[in-house]
């Protein structure tokens, strides 16, 4: 009946909403999308070419780099993953390894945090922006206590831990942990019935699981849609076989059904520092790095690990031809570029408000997807 | 000085300078008062630096407006990109004269027969800066922006007239001193009314543009909306026609459902002809009844903006048309119903059963929420 004026628009790099240098060309009819394709590349570092000319422990502080908000769980997958060519995982010191689960726990939920408060702000509820960062600045002062950073932290060695936790530094945790469910309870109170947020997040950009299936989206997006895959459950590392934690999966695999899988899983991670708080105080003070050689060179053969990282599957693929101090190649999987790949299936047929909400509902950070 | 001159020009002016006067250091008092607010919600500060607790701010912004670079786009429509903020302010500034602030003659600018008509169609011009600022930007998120907002207030002025209608059938009037004495004499509007009371809320939210209906500026969406090409004063105009309409709708709410300067009901309190037995001294207690009454109302503006979140477009729309219009043109034939057999008294029991109903839904023991996610393990 009427003549379709196709427009387009380019949807970021300068966008207060693509959660950085996200480029989405959009082709709108009217508020309409029909086509939303993701342009990345504009925060391209080369972090997998500098890889193959540092030594393995001049790689970690790059690592911080790809998830910036999440760079202890970087840490952790790259450092297992040379451990694990180099033979070593079974000899990392108990006190190391409990260390090494607490921080990554500390850093989901910073890093569920900050997905909260950047995806609520998006739909437009500024409150929980604030409230969700007033604790994630707890999180950055207890790794500014460990480690001296607050973002960038190069908290882990290959082997183990480089220091030992700061006085009181466990006890401030346990205090954290036993006022952040309160906390979450605070945020849910803001949105989780808020008929609004409903309306804007119920139904919107559903993702089935064979879809998410076949696309390799992990992490929060996969369990939103009803998959119980957790690698920490699936192929558990550190230790997570001794930990009890529920994984919280959704039913609809809409952004409502990711926003409440993030929202157990805040919980689960802090019911998982509870235990863990009387477990590292159980194992002797001092007993951080396993007795390896300081020069790193693993013998020849390729290796592929990954750990579940707040965002999903984070893997690193090493290949070591033996000879050097440094990867012959690394390819990082970092789960925001590959759950990225959902984002024109999703955003295809709602409205351009919808689309924040589905950006921030995949949870990326750019410095990953580009590397 | 003859009498026609003092009695329709001088004193007019007068008046309304100060009322202009006042009502632009609320406007300016605002924009500390909603950040300084929202920060209180919000487990932060707000501005606190500039002067005794950030006071100064009022101050300071605008002085940043004025010295910033005024930056028009190379290929904006020159004219209308400079008409955009303008025409907004107008008809901001000058609904100011057909409020009354407190007991007539002294306290009001001037007194209008059709008051409440003339302000509606003064404050719907309103959108046309917003749209016209729109277009000539030139940028596809303004003119999306422009467009929203055409749309939304277009579609929620209808709800907004509407909703007066009632008041309009019980009073009798479109003059908005004989309805503010009628309802010290009855009780205040808000009571028969409640229904159009919380059309005319929603709706003059939508109208402002505020959370949870702030499309049009949607910040995490369209950048900036409209004004995303604004900039230093020009901005500051849109800023500021925004928060002269949101009082201007504050005085209306004020004036039309909650007794405008009095503050009594049924004849009993301090209603008009008490206020004017106290001479001079009742008009000013009056008129600070008045605008605390108003501040109340700017307060749910920012309260809002702390809470909702942002509805979508569509939703919008559907709100708009297929709740709020229906439910006005409703209260109106029940309205109707109710005056013609004569028993206005009876819609009072109305508004007191809907309160309750709200009372009761708000303060009932909250039980479990059925959650939807599972806990595998």
């Amino acid at each position: 009946m009427f003549d379709v004026h196709e427009m387009e628009i380019n949807f970021g790099p300068q966008h207060p909403s693509t959660h950085g240098v996200l480029r989405v060309l959009l082709r709108v009819d009217g508020e309409r999308i029909i086509d939303a394709k993701p342009i990345i590349g504009y925060l391209h570092r080369g972090t997998e070419k500098l890889f193959e000319h540092m030594a393995y422990p001049q790689c970690v502080p790059h690592t911080d780099r790809m998830d910036y908000v999440a760079s202890a769980t970087n840490n952790l997958g790259f450092v297992e993953a040379v451990e694990k060519i180099l033979g070593v995982t079974k000899l990392i010191p108990r006190r190391a390894q409990i260390l090494r689960v607490i921080l990554s726990e500390l850093q989901r939920i910073s890093s569920h945090l900050l997905w909260l408060a950047t995806h609520a702000i998006d739909i437009g509820a500024m409150t929980p922006f604030f409230y969700c960062f007033r604790e994630r600045e707890q999180i950055l002062d207890f790794f500014e206590m460990y480690c001296g950073a607050r973002l960038t932290l190069n908290c882990m060695r290959i082997g183990g831990m480089p220091e030992d936790v700061p006085h009181g530094w466990l006890d401030d945790i346990e205090a954290f942990c036993g006022k952040f469910d309160a906390a979450v309870d605070e945020y849910e109170s803001l949105l989780t019935t808020n008929r609004i947020w409903k309306r804007r997040t119920v139904g919107i950009g559903v993702l089935s699981p064979e879809e998410a299936i076949e696309w390799g989206i992990t992490g929060p997006p996969l369990r939103g849609s009803g998959v119980e895959w957790d690698l920490r459950r699936a192929q558990p590392y550190e230790i997570y076989p001794e930990l009890e934690f529920d994984i919280p999966v959704g039913r609809n695999g809409d952004t409502y059904d990711r926003y409440l899988v993030r929202m157990a899983e805040m919980r689960q991670s802090n019911r998982i520092l509870k235990q863990c708080i009387p477990l590292i105080k159980q194992t002797p003070v001092g007993d951080l790095k396993a007795k390896i050689s300081k020069v790193i060179r693993p013998p020849e053969g390729e290796v592929y690990h990954s750990i579940e990282a707040p965002k999903g599957e984070l893997g690193y693929y090493i290949v070591s031809d033996g000879k050097t101090q440094n990867a012959y190649r690394c390819h990082v999987r970092p789960p925001s570029f590959v759950n990225l790949q959902a984002l024109p299936a999703l955003a295809r047929g709602h409205l351009v408000s919808d689309l924040v909400a589905l950006i921030g509902t995949i949870d990326i950070v750019l410095g990953e997807v580009d590397r | 000085m003859n009498h026609a001159f003092s009695h329709y020009l001088f004193w007019p002016l007068i008046k309304f300078l100060v009322a202009f006067v006042i009502v632009q250091g609320l406007v300016a008092a605002m924009n500390w008062i909603e950040r300084r607010l929202l920060g209180l919600f919000q487990a932060r500060l707000g501005p606190n630096r500039v002067g005794y607790k950030g006071l100064l701010q009022i101050i300071a912004d605008p002085v940043k407006f004025l010295l910033k670079e005024d930056i028009v786009p190379a290929s904006a429509e020159k004219v209308a990109y400079f008409l955009g903020p303008m025409l907004p302010l107008i008809p901001a500034f000058i609904v100011f004269c057909l409020i009354p602030f407190g007991p007539p003659p002294t306290f009001t600018v001037t007194r209008v027969n059709v008051g409440l008509l003339l302000i509606l169609a003064l404050t719907s011009t309103g959108v046309y800066g917003i749209i016209l600022g729109g277009w000539a930007s030139n940028n596809k998120y303004s003119l999306m922006g422009g467009l929203r907002s055409a749309a939304q207030m277009v579609s929620y002025e209808v709800p907004f007239g509407l909703s007066i209608v009632g008041v309009l059938m019980i009073c009798g009037s479109l003059d908005l001193v004989t309805i503010v004495r009628y309802q010290e004499i009855n009780a205040w509007n808000f009571l028969p009314q409640i229904v159009a009371c919380f059309i005319f809320l929603v709706s003059m939210n939508a109208e402002n543009n505020r959370t949870p209906f702030d499309l049009p500026e949607a910040e995490s969406e369209l950048v900036a909306g409209y004004h995303t090409e604004y900039s230093a004063m020009k901005f500051a105009f849109f800023m500021l026609a925004e928060f002269s309409m949101m009082i201007v709708n504050s005085c209306l709410i004020v004036t039309l459902f909650f007794g405008g300067w009095t503050l009594g009901m049924f004849g009993i309190g301090l209603t008009t002809d008490v206020l004017k037995g106290m001479g001079m001294f009742g008009g000013i207690l009056g008129t600070l009844i008045f605008v605390t009454k108003v501040m109340l109302f700017m307060l749910m503006y920012v309260w809002f903006r702390a809470t909702f979140p942002r509805f979508r477009f569509d939703q919008l729309m559907d709100l708009g048309w297929k709740w709020m219009i229906p439910l006005a043109l409703g209260n109106i034939v029940v309205t109707g119903l109710f005056i013609l057999a004569g028993q206005e008294r009876l819609l009072y029991w109305i508004g007191i059963g809907a309160i309750g109903l709200a009372a009761l839904y708000l303060f009932k023991p909250k039980r479990a929420e059925s959650r939807k996610v599972i806990h595998a393990s």
